[in-house]
């Protein structure tokens, strides 16, 4: 576990993921790992019972995961949702904006470049349930 | 046009030390080349044939003479004294140093400018009608709501990694512009029964491999719905589009596997479970950029010039075009001299275009996606001096929508994707059109070339379209014809088998001379073909 | 023979492998024989070269003239702009892309 950059105080869920379909079928586990065709929407009707989502990127370049953790967050879920696989330090603020709040990437990431990349953007162009206050409220407020 | 406050500015100042770490991580060995390239390319930095280059955006088409000087000077001082203008109404230099990219950046940083997003699966530039705020024909100016969805889509976190590229063209006239169908979003902006203006979204269009003209999903999405519809249209299909091939992954194919309805219907589903998110900005801020494009203080003046330089009066004919106040009109400096290099400009002609707009146009210029250079407000009164000055610089060429106004990509001169070369063939086809006179008989005829199916020529939307193809490591052209991009979008249809270099030019002057025999009135090349059909240009060509 | 291309990392310039380095220009190019990869991969990751690939080419008047257009244009330049290749003082340069 001790690889897992993370943006939550609660206890780290310590058993593994069950799949999307598994978990459909066997109603008791709390902690679920979408994988990119998966559709998040799927958890939405148990999303009470769940603490874990990992959201896999097999490759960082499928950008699936982002619309999946979004969909989650708009939904109200508010337990961990962990980017998992090829995730690299420059995916780090879009994955945060869209409802990311732990990291467990295939390649250690650099703790400096990480809080770079991360400290890089003062202001968002877009709203989302990240609660940073998009610019075009800003201008308006 | 619009200006930065503290916000935007902030953004691109971020972006810029974000490219520069991330170039710096490059070159120390801390990013792979595989790593990089997309970071690399949402920067519109690409490895080319012969070097880097730089694509920069220029929002809308829309920029000014500061702008316009800068980029002058990055021409100057990081490139080789030129700069390329792309037929998405951008620039490109084609000899950049990865080492300079960040000082570069900040560069145009300085001036409102960026490079963001003008490559990789993301969403690009958008890009509008080069007539915008100008044109006597248009319902509002469309600039506005571009600039409002440039912001939205700029940075968009869940929109980054898209399964392909994705463009969106915005268009507020009756008249087609901007290739608007031709897009994965074509916005135009219209006035409903009730007379409220709102947009009509068109999706799934595109050229490239398989070319596909966008449906309408919905005639009518409210203003204050307009960033909220939009992001259903991504999400749906970052969600669905196909990642499995690549030559399957634009929004095109998603819509037409799924049929226009299925995918309407998704995006429904989807926009009515975001308006319940609050992403929309409130219309506020449409209204505080509306304050950036109101209309400068015209004057009026005489409505018509002197015709007795005939070389001026064949430029007025051609190269302007009919303005919403009577005594001004849209002059359109054409990039596209007998033999030249398509859409190439360089330094000084930067400068000087920089300094004609300063005088003569309010201090703005659009980049049309034809690769001219419009000016989009000149007093009638002014046209004669203007003209002049464009003459003494080989910038006076009256060649707009003739065949000579040739849209080309770089082709194998500089493309690394590219099978032939498209530069040669729109140089010599210029020439020759220009040599034996035919230019002046075939009025409007708009020729266009790609270097390969990924269509940046948009051939197959030329009235003429050829398509350099590679047979056995030789160049080879594929001719079409019947082409549009304008409202009455049309795809070309191949009349047969390809030409060689040589042979593809005698092709075009035959079509064309098909075209004289077979006219009628007032018509032009291409509705002479769409009456008489493929067959007596096939007959022509081949028989 | 078979020679190997890619782009200098910082200028993004393009080079040829001469047998011990990068060189601009390719009649300075090496036949690499079957250590294409070997090579590649050492100096790709001494980030001395970047992208690089092999490609086949005949020695031609004493030149490596690559099989295909598309690297003939990348040893020489744009053929549209002879001003900016590496031979800008030889009219007939173009010649050798065709």
């Amino acid at each position: 576990m001790t690889d897992i950059l993370r943006f939550r105080d609660d206890e780290a869920v310590d058993h593994p993921a069950v799949t999307v379909d598994a978990f459909l079928e066997q109603t008791n586990a709390n902690a679920v790992r979408i994988e990119p065709g998966d559709d998040a929407r799927d958890l939405l009707p148990q999303i009470g019972q769940i603490q874990l989502v990992e959201v896999n990127f097999p490759v960082f370049g499928d950008g699936r995961g982002y619309s999946a953790a979004r969909i989650l967050r708009e939904a109200g879920y508010e337990g961990e949702i962990r980017a998992v696989g090829d995730v690299l330090a420059d995916q780090l603020n879009n994955m945060r904006r869209c409802g990311f709040d732990a990291f467990e990437p295939d390649a250690p990431l650099d703790p400096e470049v990480t809080k770079r990349a991360l400290d890089t953007w003062p202001e968002v162009y877009q709203a989302t349930t990240d609660g940073r206050n998009p610019i075009w409220n800003k201008r308006h407020e | 046009m619009y200006q930065y406050d503290q916000y935007d500015q902030a953004m691109v100042d971020a972006r810029v030390a974000e490219f520069r770490d991330q170039a710096q991580r490059r070159l120390e060995g801390k990013l792979s080349e595989d790593q990089f390239k997309p970071l690399r390319l949402m920067n519109g930095l690409y490895l080319q044939l012969h070097a880097y280059m730089l694509r920069v955006a220029i929002p809308y088409g829309t920029l000014n003479s500061t702008q316009m000087h800068a980029l002058a000077d990055i021409a100057d001082k990081y490139d080789r004294g030129y700069g390329h203008f792309t037929t998405r109404q951008n620039i490109q230099y084609n000899w950049i140093k990865l080492e300079d990219a960040g000082d570069i950046l900040a560069d145009l940083a300085k001036v409102e400018m960026h490079a963001i997003q003008t490559s990789g699966n993301c969403i690009r530039n958008i890009s509008s009608d080069h007539f915008a705020g100008a044109a006597q024909d248009e319902l509002v100016d469309p600039r506005p709501y571009a600039e409002l969805l440039r912001q939205w889509s700029s940075f968009h976190p869940e929109f980054m990694y898209l399964p392909r590229k994705f463009k969106i063209a915005v268009i507020a006239s009756g008249t087609d512009r901007a290739a608007m169908k031709l897009h994965d979003i074509g916005i135009q902006i219209v006035k409903n029964d009730a007379g409220e203006i709102g947009a009509s979204f068109f999706v799934g269009g595109g050229m490239g491999r398989t070319p596909m003209i966008a449906p309408n999903i919905r005639d009518f999405v409210p203003l204050d719905q307009l960033i909220t519809y939009a992001e259903a249209c991504l999400r749906v299909y970052n969600r669905y589009g196909r990642r499995d091939n690549k030559y399957k992954a634009r929004i095109k194919i998603l819509v037409h596997e799924l049929g226009a309805e299925e995918y309407t219907r998704q995006v429904e589903e989807e926009f009515a479970h975001l308006l319940e998110q609050g992403i929309e900005p409130p219309l506020a801020e449409l209204e505080r950029i509306k304050t950036y494009f109101t209309d400068p203080a015209f004057e009026d003046g005489p409505k018509t010039v002197d015709r007795s330089d005939p070389d001026f009066a064949l430029w007025v004919d051609r190269n302007t075009h009919r303005h919403k106040h009577d005594s001004y009109v849209s002059a359109v400096i054409s990039l596209k001299p007998v033999g030249g290099i398509p859409g190439d400009a360089t330094a000084e002609q930067m400068h000087l275009m920089a300094d004609l707009a300063k005088e003569y146009s309010f201090d703005e210029m659009r980049v049309m996606h034809t690769q001219n250079v419009v000016l989009p407000h000149v007093k009638i009164a002014d046209l004669h001096a203007l003209w002049a000055k464009l003459d003494a610089a080989d910038l006076g060429t009256p060649n707009l929508d003739q065949i000579g106004d040739i849209i080309a990509c770089p082709g194998l001169d500089y493309c690394s994707l590219a099978n032939a070369r498209s530069i040669p063939l729109a140089q010599k086809i210029s020439e020759r059109f220009a040599a034996n006179g035919k230019q002046d008989k075939l009025g409007e005829l708009k020729l266009k070339i790609s270097g390969c199916i990924n269509a940046c020529g948009h051939h197959h939307a030329g009235h003429i379209g050829i398509l350099g193809v590679d047979k056995k490591g030789v160049e080879n052209y594929q001719l079409s014809l019947g082409g549009s991009e304008a409202e009455d979008t049309a795809l070309g249809k191949i009349t047969g088998r390809g030409f060689d270099e040589a042979g593809v030019i005698d092709a075009v002057d035959t079509v064309t001379d098909v075209y004289l025999q077979h006219k009628q009135g007032e018509e032009r090349f291409l509705d002479t073909y769409n009456r008489i059909g493929m067959a007596p240009f096939k007959e022509a060509l081949y028989d | 023979m078979k020679i190997l291309t890619g782009n200098d990392l910082k200028s993004g310039a393009v080079v040829w492998w001469d047998g011990s380095d990068w060189s601009l220009h390719i009649e300075d190019a090496v036949d690499v024989g079957d250590n294409a990869e070997s090579i590649m991969a050492r100096e790709e990751s001494a980030r001395r070269v970047n992208v690089p690939y092999a490609l086949a080419a005949t020695l031609t008047d004493g030149v490596p003239r690559p099989d295909h257009i598309k690297d003939r244009i990348r040893a020489l330049g744009p053929t549209v702009r002879p001003d900016l290749t590496l031979k800008p003082a030889d009219p007939e340069v173009g010649n050798w892309v065709i």
